[in-house]
C-alpha cells in the first residue's frame, strides 16, 4: 500500500490501535476490581439542590461480555482486514475488489436473462417487448443524456428516430457506432472553394440541395463551386455514410439551417464526435441496444417498443 | 441528625462519602446514622428473578391485552384480501401492501404520521396512568407473560421453580427444563417465522422454511427474530426494561403529581408485621401491612414496591392484585397497594377527586393533538390520489426547433399506478397558450406499475420571450378514479436552436 510517505504514519496508526485495545482490556480489569463506596440508601451519598440524589446502581455484569466481544471482534477484524497501519489483512480484501466482484456477479446473474436474444437478429429483438424494455433502459442510462430521452437529439446530437443516418442505420453500422464510437471531420473549405461570396452564394446552393428556403440566383453562382464538396458529400449532395458525410438533400440539419450556419461550417469545418461506448457494456448488451437503437427508426418492425 | 451534621463531624474520615450540598431532612434514617456507607463492585451479577404468578383485575387485562395483540401479530399475514396477502410489505418492489391500499415509498409521510400518534400516545397514557404501555402493551412483556406461563406448565410456580433449578440435575429436572426449552424455541421459532411473513408472502414462506428451502434474507430473520424473542422474553426479562430500554427511562420524565401510579400506602400499611387473625392490628399498633411479602414475589422485575416508586417498576399492577387478595382473605379494605397519585395520597383525595385531576392541561393538550393527527393521517390516507405523477426534464436538450416553426421541450413522466387496477391515463397540458401535446395522450398502466414515458410539449416558436414559462401536466386516469396536476415549466432559449 502507499497510502502512507513514510513508516512511520504505518507504526504510529498501528501502534495507537494496539495501544487503544490493550487500553480497553486493562480498563476492564481495572473497574472489575474497583470497589466503590455507596450509601445504604443506595446513593452515592451526592446530594444537590437540597434533594437531588445520584443512585448508585451497578452495571449488569454481563454488559461487561458485550465489552470483550467487542475487542474480540477488532482483534478478529485487524488480523482479516486492513486496520493496522499498512497491513492488508489476511484476506486480503479491497473496496476495489468488492466493487469487481460486484460487477462481476451482477454480469454473471445478468447472463441467463440476456440468453433468450443470443442469436437473433435486430428485427428479432425489435419485435421482443422484453428485450425492447430493457434496451430502453440502457438507452435511459447510457445514450439519452446526448440524444435525448426520445432519442431526437438536439443541435450537435444527431436524431435517432428519423431514419436518416450519417454513419449508417444498418444494425452492424450502429452497433459499430456505439462499441467503437465515431468522429466526424469537416475540414475548413473556405480557402478551396475562394472569396466570401463564393462560400455565400455556396452556402444558397447547399440550401436549394434539400428545397429549403434560399436565394435561387445565388445558388446558381454557388453550384459552379459544388464540385469541391463532392468529393465527400457526393455529385448529388447524398452524402457518403463510409465517412460520415452528411447527406444535404434531406432537411435535417445537425449545426443549423441558415445561412450564417452553413457558411461557418463551410469556413471553419467542423468536428463532431461519439466517444466509444463499448467498455460500459457487456456483448450481449450491445446486441440489445443496437436493436432498440435499431427500432426507434422502424417503427413497424418494433412490437410494443415504442409505441407511447 | 441531618446527615451534612453528621459528616462535618466526621469529616475526617479517609473512605467517607461527602455531599456536595446539605442533605435533606427528609433522607431515611439509614443514610443519616453514623457507619452510612458500604464498598461495592461496578458490576452486578444478575440476580435471577421468579415471580409468582398472579391473578385479579389487572392480571386480566394484561392477559387481555396479550390475546389482542398476540391474534392481530400473529394472524394477520394469513388475512388474504382480494387475490393477495391483506398486510404485505413487498420491500424488493418496493409496494407496501394495507388491506385496499397500495403505498409507494412517496407514501412514507403516513409512516411518519403513524410514529408521531404512536410517541404522543405514550405521552398521553404516561401522563395520565404511568407506564401503561411498559405494564401492559409491550411487546417485552406480552412475551415475558408467554414465556413465564410456559414455563410455569413445565416447571411450576415460584418455590417449584426454585426448588428445581436448586436441585441436582436429575431426570425429572432435564425433562422438565428440555420440554421448556423445545416450547421457546417453537413459539420463537413460530414468532420469526410471522415476522418475516410480513415481508414474504406467508403461505409461501411456511412451506419453504419446512422445506428448508428459504433465501439467505428470509433465513437470517427468522433466525435472528426468533432468537432475540427466545433471548428477551425467556432470559433478558425485566433486564431488557432496566438496562437497554429508553423509553422506559423517558416514561419517568412525563410523570407530574396527578399521575396514576402503583403505589404502596404507607399511612395505612405501616409499621408492617405478621399479626395472628384474631389480633386487632390497631390494638397491636400494627398498619394493614402483614408483611406477607407476596407483593415482591410477583413482582416482574423484583422491586419490593412499599419502597415507594422506583426506576424498575413497569407499572403492571401484579403487586396490587395479589395484595388485594391477602386482603380480600384477611378480611381488610382493598387498596393498600393500588393505582393512586401522589396528590390522592398526600392530600387523602377520593378516586372521584383523582379522576377529575386526569382533565389537567398536559392531557388535554396530548389528547387534543392526537385527534388532529389521527384525523389528518386517516384523512390523508382516505383522500389520497391513487396515482403519482413525477416530471423530470431532459437535462441534455433544453430545446429544440421541429417542423411547423414550433418549439419543443422534452420530459419524462413518472406514472406511478397506486391502484391495483389496470389504468389508462390521458395526459394533458394546459397553461400557455398554443401549448399542445406531441406525443401519444394515452398511456396504459399496469396494476401498482411505475412507468416512465417519454413526454414532448410544443409551443409556437416566438409566442412567448426567453425565459421559463410555467404550465401544469394533466394526468387523469380514464376510469375517474384519479386526476393529477404536476407544475413544471417550459423553456424559452435565447439563442434559437437548431431545427
Amino acid at each position: 500500500m502507499s497510502d502512507f510517505t513514510s513508516d512511520f504514519w504505518h507504526l504510529f496508526v498501528a501502534g495507537a490501535t494496539a495501544i487503544g485495545l490493550v487500553a480497553c482490556v486493562v480498563l476492564l480489569i481495572v473497574s472489575g476490581k474497583t470497589r466503590v463506596m455507596s450509601a445504604h440508601d443506595n446513593t452515592t451519598g451526592h446530594v444537590w439542590d437540597g434533594d437531588l440524589k445520584e443512585m448508585n446502581n451497578p452495571l449488569p455484569r454481563w454488559w461487561v461480555w458485550l465489552f470483550v466481544i467487542t475487542i474480540i471482534f477488532s482483534v478478529l477484524y485487524l488480523v482479516a482486514y486492513p486496520g493496522m497501519g499498512s497491513f492488508d489483512g489476511k484476506l486480503r480484501w479491497t473496496s476495489e475488489g468488492q466493487y469487481r466482484a460486484e460487477v462481476e456477479k451482477a454480469n454473471r446473474a445478468l447472463v441467463p436473462v440476456y440468453a433468450r436474444f443470443a442469436g437473433k437478429a435486430a428485427h428479432e429483438l425489435a419485435a421482443d417487448p422484453q428485450a425492447m424494455a430493457i434496451g430502453e433502459r440502457l438507452f435511459m442510462n447510457n445514450c439519452a443524456q446526448c440524444h435525448g430521452s426520445d432519442a431526437m437529439g438536439s443541435r450537435g446530437f444527431p436524431n435517432l428516430t428519423d431514419g436518416e443516418w450519417l454513419w449508417g442505420g444498418a444494425p452492424e453500422q450502429i452497433r459499430e457506432s456505439i462499441v467503437k464510437g465515431r468522429n466526424g471531420v469537416m475540414p475548413p473549405m473556405g480557402a478551396a472553394v475562394g472569396t466570401p461570396e463564393d462560400v455565400k452564394n455556396l452556402a444558397h446552393h447547399v440550401l436549394s440541395l434539400s428545397g429549403s428556403p434560399h436565394d435561387s440566383l445565388r445558388a446558381q453562382l454557388g453550384k459552379a463551386k459544388w464540385a469541391t464538396c463532392a468529393a465527400c458529400h457526393g455529385m448529388d449532395g447524398k452524402g457518403n455514410p463510409a465517412l460520415g458525410a452528411p447527406d444535404l438533400t434531406d432537411k435535417v440539419w445537425l449545426h443549423g439551417s441558415d445561412e450564417n450556419a452553413i457558411v461557418s461550417i463551410i469556413m471553419d469545418g467542423r468536428n463532431n464526435a461519439m466517444p466509444p461506448q463499448g467498455h460500459y457494456f457487456t456483448e450481449a448488451q450491445v446486441e440489445v441496444l443496437t436493436a432498440y437503437v435499431w427500432s426507434l427508426s422502424h417503427p413497424a418492425g418494433a412490437a410494443g417498443g415504442k409505441t407511447r | 441528625m441531618s446527615p451534612s451534621g453528621d459528616t462535618v463531624a466526621r469529616g475526617t474520615h479517609p473512605r467517607r462519602v461527602v455531599p456536595i450540598a446539605a442533605g435533606s431532612p427528609g433522607l431515611p434514617a439509614a443514610a443519616a446514622d453514623g457507619d452510612d456507607g458500604t464498598l461495592v463492585s461496578l458490576y452486578e451479577a444478575r440476580r435471577k428473578i421468579y415471580p409468582r404468578s398472579v391473578s385479579g383485575l389487572f392480571a386480566r387485562w394484561r392477559w387481555a391485552i396479550v390475546w389482542l395483540t398476540q391474534i392481530v401479530f400473529y394472524g394477520l399475514p394469513w388475512l388474504e384480501w382480494g387475490q393477495r396477502q391483506a398486510v404485505l410489505f413487498d420491500l424488493a418492489a418496493r409496494r407496501f401492501y394495507l388491506f385496499g391500499f397500495v403505498l409507494y415509498p412517496q407514501d412514507f409521510i403516513y409512516l411518519t404520521g403513524l410514529l408521531v400518534i404512536s410517541a404522543l400516545s405514550l405521552f398521553l397514557f404516561t401522563a395520565v396512568a404511568g407506564r401503561l404501555w411498559c405494564g401492559y402493551a409491550c411487546p417485552q412483556t406480552v412475551y415475558t407473560e408467554i414465556y413465564l406461563w410456559i414455563e410455569r406448565r413445565f416447571e411450576g410456580d415460584r418455590s417449584a421453580r426454585m426448588r428445581l433449578d436448586a436441585g441436582p440435575w436429575n431426570w425429572n429436572k432435564c425433562w422438565r427444563k428440555g420440554g421448556k426449552q423445545l416450547a421457546w424455541i417453537a413459539v420463537g421459532l413460530w414468532t420469526g417465522l410471522t415476522f418475516v411473513g410480513y415481508f414474504t408472502p406467508i403461505r409461501e414462506l411456511l412451506p419453504a422454511a419446512v422445506g428448508g428451502v428459504t433465501g439467505p434474507w428470509e433465513t437470517f430473520w427468522i433466525l435472528f427474530y426468533g432468537f432475540a424473542t427466545y433471548g428477551n422474553a425467556g432470559y433478558m426479562r425485566e433486564q431488557v426494561c432496566k438496562y437497554m430500554c429508553p423509553y422506559a427511562r423517558f416514561q419517568s420524565a412525563m410523570f407530574d403529581r396527578d399521575t396514576l401510579i402503583v403505589s404502596y400506602d404507607a399511612g395505612r400499611g405501616e409499621p408492617r408485621g405478621a399479626r395472628s387473625r384474631k389480633v386487632d392490628p390497631r390494638a397491636a399498633g400494627l398498619g394493614d401491612c402483614v408483611d406477607c411479602s407476596l407483593c415482591v414475589q410477583v413482582c416482574p422485575t423484583g422491586i419490593d414496591i412499599r419502597n415507594g416508586l422506583q426506576y424498575e417498576c413497569i407499572g403492571c399492577g401484579a403487586c396490587a392484585d395479589v395484595c388485594d387478595e391477602v386482603m380480600d382473605k384477611l378480611g381488610y379494605d382493598r387498596g393498600l397497594v393500588r393505582y393512586t397519585t401522589q396528590n390522592g395520597v398526600a392530600q387523602g383525595w377520593s378516586r372521584r377527586q383523582m379522576l377529575r385531576r386526569v382533565l389537567r392541561p398536559r392531557v388535554l393538550v396530548y389528547s387534543a393533538l392526537l385527534i388532529v393527527l389521527c384525523a389528518a393521517v386517516l384523512g390523508g390516507l382516505v383522500l389520497r390520489t391513487p396515482l403519482k405523477v413525477d416530471v423530470v426534464r431532459d437535462r441534455a436538450t433544453l430545446a429544440r426547433l421541429v417542423e411547423g416553426g414550433r418549439l419543443e421541450n422534452v420530459f419524462r413522466l413518472q406514472l406511478m399506478n397506486a391502484t391495483e387496477a389496470p389504468q389508462r391515463l390521458r395526459l394533458a397540458v394546459h397553461g400557455l397558450p398554443g401549448l399542445e401535446l406531441a406525443t401519444e395522450p394515452l398511456v396504459a398502466v399496469a396494476p401498482a406499475e411505475a412507468r416512465w414515458v417519454v413526454v414532448r410539449v410544443r409551443l409556437p416558436d416566438g409566442s412567448l420571450p426567453p425565459g421559463s414559462h410555467p404550465f401544469h401536466f394533466e394526468v387523469s386516469a380514464e376510469s375517474g378514479v384519479a386526476h393529477v396536476s404536476e407544475k413544471s415549466v417550459f423553456l424559452v432559449p435565447h439563442q434559437r436552436p437548431a431545427p
